[in-house]
């Protein structure tokens, strides 16, 4: 079995007196794509800023390379790209991509080397000198999955990175995705689109708090005796 | 490095941002041409003097004065009685062989008028008696010279003793230094630096945490004291060139004289704008909007100005007093005050520097730890 990188057990959160992290349990390993699914409100984006050590939890225990969160030396290793776009408006999408570089820790030549790979990556090359603010949605997206992309980080988390990316687009993202899997990397990945968790190899699904069921996706759709994670997800909820 | 990196990304957010730059840097120039327009123009101000025995001949002489009129009391109390209620502008009573001025001085142009015409008066009547002494005298002289050589001499000394008189200048309100616009100049500079850094600064921070960049800041290996200082370098250096403009303002545009040393003034506006934004960032956290940050300028900015010395406090219940004593514009406007009126000297800054580093030193680490909240390492 590959390293273990994010070790998540018996994870408890709560904001006020609204407990949205029951009792979560999963890991993702090296080379390996975990997708966390779950309805609006579950608390995904919980879970990943309690991995990340942006929230502390309240019991349980949230482990990632082996060491427990948050440390602050750790993010170097961590490509984090949030829900919200969060990207200087006023500057251009470079001076976005080299901000981020030098927060991360790159070195200079590492910097110009990671921003053209990475804005190859969300086809973003051409547009990288014009202003943020001048950008569409999907433009915007990009660039922050790229931000997240930089200095080949050996944990990804995503959170919803594919929302407003048109399908070309989102295919060629997945397709890196799989790439930096085979890098012995790891990934994990928050969505409410549900024929990306199909692309997973593992799926988490998260409801009431808690992680259901975790397994691969195939697996999955033979125990719920269903053809698709859609279907998983809606006997799980209790729909179907 | 990342505190550069940080540093150079606000700063280029802010320079393309050319209408909060306009505001920085051109709204103070503004108002400051505004005020000197109000307060350097009314010079035709009538004034009313009371007199409390006073010879005729000066009264007569400063009734005569244009924009002047002379109103006679019997008592001092009664003279002082309207000035308190504002019916005169100044009291001149003679003691003896000197003459006790006091001026209500709410205005300083009129005590400048009140100062002129007593001056022109005195020196017209002291004219006309020396006129009339001088003929009385020189008839004498030539009297006594042929009986006794030698009393020329100390005749002319009495003569020089009896048309000096003292005179005394009281100042109900301020001092002989109160021009109001250049009193309040040191102070007002002080003011634009801090609500502009304050405001800005608050915004910029505000923006950062929803927009959720701050988050994502946070998500990488940067120190939490690398972001805080970042911010201050930036708008550090935005202070620096702020004050000059508003330096280079006052003394070439204004005409207003900077006594002490200008680096000085910039030197204490400079700190003055670290604590406006260690001020401003930690304010910041306690908004949830940008109109929530402003609904904090009338309650945290704008009643700083009634403390900052701009009225004075000695005129001031004791608890005022107290209150000044927190309020970092107060600090930075008399070190300024020491610097531009009286060319105070770096030593005579020290308490006030000391004290705008020890809430710069507390508002910094309540920000860096602060910052907690948003990331727990
Ligand atoms: N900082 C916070 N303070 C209070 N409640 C929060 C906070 N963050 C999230 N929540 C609550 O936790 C629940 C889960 O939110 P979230 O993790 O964002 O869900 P998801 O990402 O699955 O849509 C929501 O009910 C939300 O209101
Ligand atoms: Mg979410």
């Amino acid at each position: 079995m590959a390293d273990s990188i994010i070790s998540l057990k018996h994870l408890v959160k709560k904001f006020g007196n609204q407990t949205v992290l029951k009792d979560i349990n999963f890991d993702v390993h090296t080379s390996e794509i975990v997708g966390l699914i779950g309805p609006s409100g579950a608390g995904k984006s919980t879970v990943i800023k309690t991995a990340l050590g942006m929230e502390v939890a309240d019991g349980g225990s949230a482990k990632v390379f082996n060491t427990t969160m948050p440390n602050r030396e750790l993010l170097a290793n961590i490509g984090y790209m949030a829900q919200t776009d969060a990207l200087y408006d006023d500057l251009s999408g470079r001076e976005n991509l080299k901000f981020f570089a030098v927060m991360k820790g790159l070195s200079r030549k590492e910097t110009i080397n990671e921003i053209e790979h990475v804005s190859k990556v969300v086809d973003l090359t051409d547009d990288l000198d014009k202003r943020v603010s001048g950008y569409s949605g999907g433009m915007m997206r990009r660039l922050s999955l790229a931000i997240a992309l930089l200095g080949k980080p050996k944990l990804l988390i995503l959170d919803e990175p594919t929302v407003g990316i048109d399908p070309a687009l989102r295919r060629q993202i997945w397709k890196e995705l799989q790439h930096i899997r085979n890098e012995v990397r790891g990934i994990l990945i928050t969505t409410h689109v549900m024929d990306e968790a199909e692309l997973t190899d593992k799926v988490a699904l998260l409801l009431d708090g808690k992680v259901m069921a975790f397994d691969k996706p195939d697996v999955l759709k033979m125990q719920y005796d269903v053809d698709s994670i859609e279907n998983v997800f809606l006997k799980a909820e209790g729909v179907l | 490095m990342r505190i550069i990196s940080i540093m150079n990304r606000v700063l280029k957010e802010l320079f393309r941002d050319k209408r909060t730059l306009a505001l920085m840097f051109l709204a103070p120039v503004l108002i400051l041409l505004l005020l000197s327009f109000i307060f350097n123009s009314n010079s035709t101000t009538d004034v009313d003097i009371a007199t409390v025995s006073m010879p005729s001949n000066i009264s007569a002489n400063l009734d005569n004065t244009k924009h002047v009129s002379v109103t006679k009391y019997n008592t001092k109390e009664a003279a002082k009685r309207a000035l308190k209620d504002d019916k005169v502008d100044a009291i001149i009573q003679q003691k003896g062989s000197n003459y006790n001025l006091t001026y209500a001085n709410t205005d300083s142009t009129k005590t400048t008028v009140v100062k002129m015409a007593f001056k022109n008066a005195m020196t017209n009547t002291t004219i006309e008696t020396l006129k009339s002494k001088l003929t009385v005298a020189s008839t004498a002289l030539a009297k006594v010279q042929s009986q006794m050589p030698n009393a020329s001499s100390s005749m002319a000394q009495k003569k020089q003793t009896t048309v000096k008189p003292k005179i005394t200048n009281h100042y109900v309100y301020g001092d002989s230094n109160t021009g109001f616009f250049d009193k309040i100049l040191p102070i007002l500079m002080g003011f634009f630096v801090f609500f502009f850094v304050f405001l800005i600064s608050g915004m910029a921070l505000l923006k950062e945490r929803t927009s959720g960049t701050l988050d994502r800041l946070l998500a990488t290996p940067v120190k939490r004291y690398e972001i805080v200082f970042g911010y201050m370098a930036s708008y550090g250096i935005l202070a620096v060139i702020q004050t000059i403009i508003i330096v280079m303002v006052t003394v070439w545009l204004l005409g207003i004289q900077v006594v002490g040393n200008i680096f000085y003034v910039i030197l204490i506006n400079l700190v003055l704008a670290l604590v406006a934004l260690a001020f401003g960032i930690l304010i910041s956290t306690f908004a949830n909007s940008e109109f929530q940050m402003m609904q904090f300028i009338p309650i945290l900015v704008i009643p700083q100005i009634f403390f900052s010395g701009i009225i004075p406090l000695d005129s001031m219940a004791g608890w005022v007093k107290d209150i000044s004593y927190i309020i970092p514009i107060k600090y930075s406007g008399d070190a300024a005050t020491r610097v531009i009126m009286q060319g105070g000297g770096l030593s005579s800054l020290g308490s006030d520097f000391g004290v705008l580093f020890i809430f710069l030193i507390i508002l910094t680490i309540l920000n860096v730890v602060g910052l907690k909240r948003y990331r727990k390492v």
